[in-house]
């Protein structure tokens, strides 16, 4: 029996490894993004630039929305790791919702722009940066499906060890996309107004 | 609403030339036959069962060999294309295909080649050897695996779709050089295959490197540091490194350009504001990278035959192994000396120039690794260890030509002329390639439990050798003559033709090469009597995957080996046997979720290809259903009790014992030659002709 649990355990080890491997390669991703952003952010064809366009106040709102999310997911893993169910639903549950929350806000600023007439097709700036914003929040949504179907399954099944682990590499995930976001904010948002 | 559902897809589509239509007709009829003899055979359930959706590391092994194998054909059918156009297409002459179809031809040419054909390879000897090699009973996740196999199918289907549904293909060179691949100058659907081809198989590829990263620094077998590790598996850790920092750049751009094709973005364009020149920089950042991954698990393979087939230990093993991770960490920062011509200032040049210089110093050390180890080692010149000497001979030509070509000043006389075409392909052809049909004939016991047949293989060598320096040496003069890359047409005062005659000539000469090594496998085969191998060791080898059975049993190991030196299998047999102790097994069950996501995956190509937004939607659910599915199945295991393996492996030591006595190895005979082939081959055809007749009648 203490064999099999050690099978297990390699195999948990095993696959968080691997986990982290994937978000390198997916970090390689973004930085091609932003290496896109940093040389083509300038060439507006003399359009509105990320200045005239980006509200400061939104893309902060976007940040604090997505670190409380992290620091609730944090909670949230610490019960599951206690086996605590009642205590993963709720937190999961309400960083779920910030989640969806920060996705809100961001198709807000999307459409916005889009209404405005500053679409993808506009000029390299905004094909840029829409690109680059919207892969993080094609992230935050492929984050959220995959919340929401573990949830599930943890509704059903319990906490095993089976799902605790698809739990752990989930807040990897989510803590990820939250550096991600970090670097987004400084490099898109702030740096506009510098 | 048939715009709707069809997209961009109609009956112009359909094929047209003469050429694409013979392509599909013999594309459909291979096809049809082969369902008709798996039908004939009822072999279908055998067929989906036991190897489409294995996810046994050995079988996905055959398997890419059995694909890239194909693949092969088809990329060499390509090369003879173009080598005729160029034999013939001079002065008044314009060759038998037009510019457009020439520039397609040796696209997918490049394409096939690096991508279906190379990958393929190194992939399943990766899969194959790795585990044996490093005491693992499998990888770290074999869903992972199949999987990257699937994946690498769906892009293997998607590159030969334009023969089997017609458009056409991508005339843009390999690299699909922006903005000539661009909406604006590219309006078919070419660049879209390309683009998804190989967006499909570059994602497999990445999980793929991932899984073996996860089955190299984690399923090691104990005392099995990684200064322990053998040499194969060095280099391939090295080059699945390599594939994981420089495949998401290729996963990117390709999004990138498929925005701009699809969306209308301004990436790559000419207008809007996009940057050509920054597209040229991602892929070469991804692409030349991309060949050392191909390279470094060939340096691996020839480390390992070059130790067995001069009976020593690997010498200087540590310089070796730090060679290969200074080639490939060298090899990141060296993409720039594609385009010294871009215009990027001097010292930016230089800075690349002395990088691309630098890479030959590592790489010259992992070649004095080798000398010093044939250094008064016993050697033995088998097919393995030809193939390693033809490969230091026409490497060392490509790498010198490589070093004149990292000279920023001489690069810009030499750019895009036949000199570069020539240098390249002597490294690939000369270090991938036969550094894979080493690998293949080193390990083909393993594979089979048969050794290759040594007289034909030997002229198979031979054939590729001269074939090779008869069709690249002229390539090098005519590059230096001023002859430019991708030439469809050129003018007969030049006086290139009689050269351009003799790279045709080569380019038949390593035909018949490949065809002998057809041959060459048929012949061993037709003799697996007398060339079967019962002991698992046929090369008297040193490293684990010799300690197994050949071919080894679906579990790999009885027993988890302790490891305490580098040769471990060689310390075994100089301790001598010991009685082992059986365990449980957790073998991994079969799985077809690999399949159906490959399935979904290629739709979602080629919904974008054809601009079929409803396939690609629904294709995209589908995946995440099947992946969501497969993701939260508990038990993809099931245990083979340590009893069950004790049986298992009292049947198998029985069966292998039988065959012995059955067939005693009988010195008196040899290896067959190409004609007695012919001859057995000719009279079973007969004999078959003969039987089907006599039925007929009865």
């Amino acid at each position: 029996m203490s064999r099999h649990i050690d099978h297990e355990a390699e195999a948990t080890d095993r696959v968080m490894f691997g986990f982290w491997v994937y978000l390198m390669t997916d970090l390689l991703m973004f930085a091609i993004l932003f290496a896109v952003y940093a040389v083509l952010h300038g060439n507006t064809l003399g359009g509105e630039t990320g200045r005239d366009l980006f509200s400061l106040p939104l893309a902060l709102q976007e940040t604090l929305l997505l670190l409380t999310s992290s620091f609730t997911c944090g909670i949230a893993m610490i019960a599951a790791r206690q086996r605590k169910k009642a205590q993963t639903l709720l937190w999961f549950g309400i960083t779920f919702a910030l989640g969806l929350a920060f996705l809100g806000l961001e198709l807000y600023e999307f459409a916005e722009f889009i209404h405005e007439g500053h679409t993808m097709q506009t000029n390299a700036f905004l094909s840029s940066f829409f690109v680059l914003v919207g892969t993080h929040g094609l992230h935050i949504t492929s984050g959220l499906l995959w919340m929401g179907v573990t949830l599930i399954y943890v509704m059903k099944r319990g906490l095993n060890d089976h799902l605790v682990r698809k739990l752990a590499m989930l807040s990897l995930f989510w803590h990820f996309l939250d550096i991600v976001w970090i670097f987004i904010f400084t490099t898109v948002y702030l740096r506009a107004f510098v | 609403m048939r715009e709707f559902l069809l997209g961009k897809l109609d009956g112009h589509a359909l094929p047209h030339e003469w050429f694409t239509i013979a392509g599909s007709i013999a594309f459909i009829a291979m096809m049809l036959a082969t369902i008709l003899v798996i039908t004939r055979l009822k072999k279908w359930k055998w067929l989906w069962s036991e190897w489409l959706t294995s996810v046994d590391p050995k079988k996905i092994g055959i398997m890419y060999f059995i694909a890239g194998g194909f693949m092969l054909a088809r990329g060499g059918l390509d090369a003879v294309m173009i080598w005729l156009q160029q034999a013939f297409s001079s002065g008044d002459s314009h060759g038998y295909l037009s510019a457009d179809h020439f520039q397609q031809v040796f696209t997918a040419h490049g394409n096939i080649m690096v991508f279906f054909v190379a990958m393929a390879f190194i992939f399943g000897l990766i899969n194959y050897i790795v585990p044996l090699q490093i005491g693992a009973r499998d990888l770290a996740s074999p869903f992972l695996n199949t999987l990257g196999f699937w994946l690498y199918i769906a892009g293997v289907v998607m590159v030969n779709m334009f023969f089997l549904l017609g458009g056409e293909y991508a005339a843009t060179g390999w690299l699909a050089v922006a903005p000539l691949s661009g909406p604006e100058f590219s309006t078919g659907v070419g660049v879209d295959y390309w683009i998804w081809s190989l967006q499909i198989s570059g994602i497999g590829t990445t999980l793929g490197a991932i899984n073996f990263i996860m089955t190299i620094l984690r399923m090691r077998a104990p005392g099995m540091s990684l200064w322990k590790m053998p040499p194969f598996t060095w280099g391939s850790l090295c080059s699945m490194v390599m594939a994981v920092t420089v495949f998401p750049l290729l996963t990117a751009t390709l999004f990138l350009m498929f925005f701009d094709r699809y969306f209308g973005t301004h990436f790559f364009t000419t207008t809007g504001g996009g940057d050509p020149m920054m597209y040229t920089n991602l892929i070469w950042m991804w692409g030349h990278p991309e060949v050392y991954i191909l390279m470094l698990p060939a340096f691996g393979v020839f480390t390992e035959v070059v130790s067995t087939f001069s009976r020593k230990a690997v010498a200087f093993y540590k310089t070796n192994v730090i060679g290969m991770i200074g080639v490939s960490s060298f090899a990141l920062s060296v993409w720039l000396h594609h385009f010294f011509t871009m215009g990027a200032s001097a010292n930016v040049n230089a800075f690349f120039g002395v990088m691309t210089i630098f890479i030959a110093i590592p790489t010259a050390v992992v070649f004095f690794t080798w000398i010093a180890t044939m250094y008064k080692g016993r050697i033995k010149f088998d097919t393995p260890m030809l193939w390693f000497l033809g490969f230091v001979a026409i490497f060392t030509i490509g790498g010198l030509s490589g070093v004149i070509l990292g000279i920023p000043p001489a690069d810009f006389q030499l750019h895009n002329s036949l000199f570069l075409v020539a240098h390249f392909h002597s490294n690939v052809i000369g270090g991938v390639l036969f550094g894979i049909f080493c690998g293949i004939t080193y390990w083909f016991p393993k594979f089979t439990g048969i050794k290759l047949n040594e007289r034909i293989g030997r002229q198979a060598f031979w054939c590729w050798v001269i074939g090779f320096c008869m069709s690249f040496i002229p390539m090098y003069i005519l590059g230096l003559m001023g002859a430019p890359r991708r030439l469809d047409h050129y003018d007969a005062s030049t006086g290139w033709q009689p050269l351009f005659v003799m790279m045709l000539i080569g380019g038949i000469i390593i035909a018949i090469g490949l065809a002998l090594q057809i041959a060459q496998i048929i012949a061993s085969f037709i003799q697996k009597n007398r060339l079967r191998d019962a002991t698992g060791d046929p090369w008297d080898g040193r490293t684990l995957e010799w300690s197994v059975a050949s071919p080894p049993p679906f579990y790999n190991f009885t027993v988890i080996p302790k490891v305490n030196s580098r040769d471990a299998f060689w310390d075994m047999k100089q301790a001598g046997d010991h009685k082992p102790e059986y365990e449980d097994i957790h073998i991994p069950k079969n799985t077809a979720a690999g399949i159906y996501i490959s399935i979904f995956a290629f739709f979602i190509g080629f919904g974008f290809v054809w601009h079929i937004n409803w396939l690609a939607v629904v294709s995209f659910i589908g995946i995440l259903i099947v992946f969501i599915v497969r993701a939260f199945d508990e038990h993809p295991e099931y245990t083979l009790t340590a009893s069950e393996v004790k049986e298992l492996e009292a049947a198998r030591t029985k069966q292998a014992k039988a065959e012995r006595r059955h067939n005693p190895t009988n010195d008196r005979d040899e290896d067959m030659g190409l004609w007695e082939l012919i001859k057995v081959i000719v009279t079973f055809g007969f004999g078959l002709a003969r039987k089907t007749l006599t039925r007929g009648k009865a």
